[in-house]
């Protein structure tokens, strides 16, 4: 008994064995179709239908999809593999079954009212391009440099070559220019009543910078100081009478003292303020001096009693 | 910000020679540093090359006075000179008044220097010659609306004139009776990079 049931073990298990190691190798009347990107096997052999009603139809349904996997897995193993973190990765193609849309296809968007207004009015789009071939101006243009090397003289400005089309700035400066092109350089061309004065005509003003060259403005400043004071006059007129005047004043006094006070008292003619006492710096500077002078001379020791007070 | 030109140098040196004289070759050339005239706004300002170089760093518009300020060129580009001015010159003046004590609030708001308010006044003072009023006590005054003054009658003549009252020093207008007083009141943002 128990050899028969030892027996029976060992060919339960030679037989699980078996089991185990069937062949990869499976045979197949028509070769599998594969799209491995959607990782799909189509089997396309006809079904044995004997076979199917012999068998349990579960083990013949089991064996037959053991079978197509294992030929998909070959298939897939067929592929080049790669090493992603200890596991072992196959690289899958693109799929090759077209699969159907998820999601239904867009609908036209509908046309905007500036679209819908131009099909109306038969509207289309036109592009603009920058540059124009002007073909007048390149030919004045040439034949001004031709003038211009031939009498050695320059091409004039834009705006007074003639243009098929000017603009206003053009015309405006090609004015101003004319106006100024004038025996007296525009000095005396009269405007037309609405005209304006031309402004930003000519160069800008140009300044020294604000952080120079301190030495050299220093020595301008002081060269321009040296030529200042070089215009003032030497001689101050002013000073100059002043001084005389004051001379003068010292040797009356002195001259008076010498001859006494009583005399000088009784005596007392006060001619004006022009020679005021003894012409003592009369009136202002410049015509003063010698009014002053003369009535001083003229009135000698009389009137000393006032300058004296004053002194 | 930019310096002035010649035409502009030449009227401010005439306007300060009036005051200091020859003098003006000690506020161009200093001892103690580089200093130089840049004109901001119409306004002549009087800075120091250390504080020019910070306040180009200050844009124009926000720009408000640097320095000292010297004064200003008018529409027509005549110099005025400012107050704020005088700590410079009064230092370099030629002809000095000094005003007694008793006439010195008089002339600090406006009126006259009289024969009779006459402290001191330098010898030979020329008539119509530019002069800085002192006090008493050596400080220089200037008064409002009309900081510099000149002398109508040379100082000769003052001497003997009659009348105590005689005007001496006549202020020299320079703005309207209108203007506000000098120390403004800006009303930029602020930014202003002074000494």
């Amino acid at each position: 008994m128990a050899a028969c049931s030892i027996e029976d073990v060992l060919a339960k298990a030679e037989q699980d064995e078996a089991e185990k190691l069937k062949s990869i190798t499976v045979q197949k009347e028509l070769d599998l179709e594969f799209d491995i990107g959607n990782l799909v096997a189509y089997d396309k052999n006809r079904i044995d239908i004997r076979q199917f009603r012999e068998q349990k139809k579960d083990d013949f349904l089991r064996s037959l999809a053991r079978d197509n996997t294992q030929l998909l897995i070959n298939e897939i193993w067929k592929h080049p593999t790669e090493r992603v973190e200890e596991v072992i990765v196959v690289k899958l193609p693109e799929p090759t079954t077209a699969l159907p849309r998820e999601k239904p296809p867009p609908k036209p968007r509908p046309p905007t009212k500036w679209e819908e207004f131009a099909k109306l009015k038969g509207i289309q789009k036109k592009k603009k391009t920058n540059l124009v071939w002007d073909d007048v101006a390149k030919n004045e243009l040439h034949r001004l440099r031709n003038i211009a090397r031939a009498q050695k003289i320059k091409v004039p400005g834009v705006g007074l070559t003639p243009t098929a089309q000017q603009s206003t700035t053009d015309l405006s400066r090609a004015v101003n220019v004319a106006k100024v092109s004038t025996a007296s350089a525009g000095k005396f061309q009269d405007r037309l009543p609405k005209e304006k004065a031309p402004r930003n005509t000519g160069k800008k003003r140009k300044f020294q910078p604000v952080i120079g060259n301190f030495s050299s403005e220093k020595q301008r400043q002081l060269d321009l100081l040296k030529v200042m004071d070089s215009k003032k006059p030497r001689l101050d007129v002013n000073k100059a009478v002043n001084k005389q005047m004051r001379e003068d004043d010292r040797e009356e006094s002195a001259a008076k003292f010498r001859k006494g006070g009583k005399k000088g008292r009784k005596g007392g003619h006060f001619s004006g303020k022009g020679g005021g006492g003894k012409g003592k710096g009369g009136g202002k500077g410049k015509g003063g001096g010698g009014k002053g002078r003369a009535g001083g001379k003229g009135q000698g020791p009389p009137g000393g009693k006032k300058g004296a007070g004053k002194r | 910000m930019r310096p002035l030109t010649d035409d502009e140098t030449k009227t401010m040196f005439e306007k300060l020679s009036k005051y200091i004289g020859e003098n003006i070759k000690h506020l161009v050339d200093r001892p103690d540093g580089t200093y130089c005239f840049r004109l901001h706004n119409d306004r002549v300002y009087y800075i120091s090359e250390t504080i020019l170089k910070l306040a180009t760093n200050i844009s124009r518009g926000k720009l408000v006075s640097v320095g000292t300020c010297f004064g200003k060129f008018t529409k027509t580009i005549k110099f005025r000179l400012h107050i704020t001015a005088l700590d410079f010159l009064a230092p370099y003046a030629k002809f000095k008044v000094w005003v007694k004590p008793g006439q010195e609030q008089s002339f600090l708001y406006g009126n006259h220097v009289l024969k009779s308010g006459l402290g001191r006044i330098t010898e030979n003072t020329n008539q119509y010659q530019g002069v800085v009023v002192y006090s008493m006590a050596d400080v220089p005054l200037v008064s409002w609306p009309s900081p510099f003054t000149y002398c109508p009658l040379s100082n000769q003549i003052s001497q003997h004139i009659a009348l105590p009252l005689h005007i001496l020093s006549i202020i020299q207008s320079n703005q309207s009776t209108y203007s506000p007083p000098p120390s403004h009141t800006v009303h930029y943002p602020i930014k202003s990079v002074n000494i």
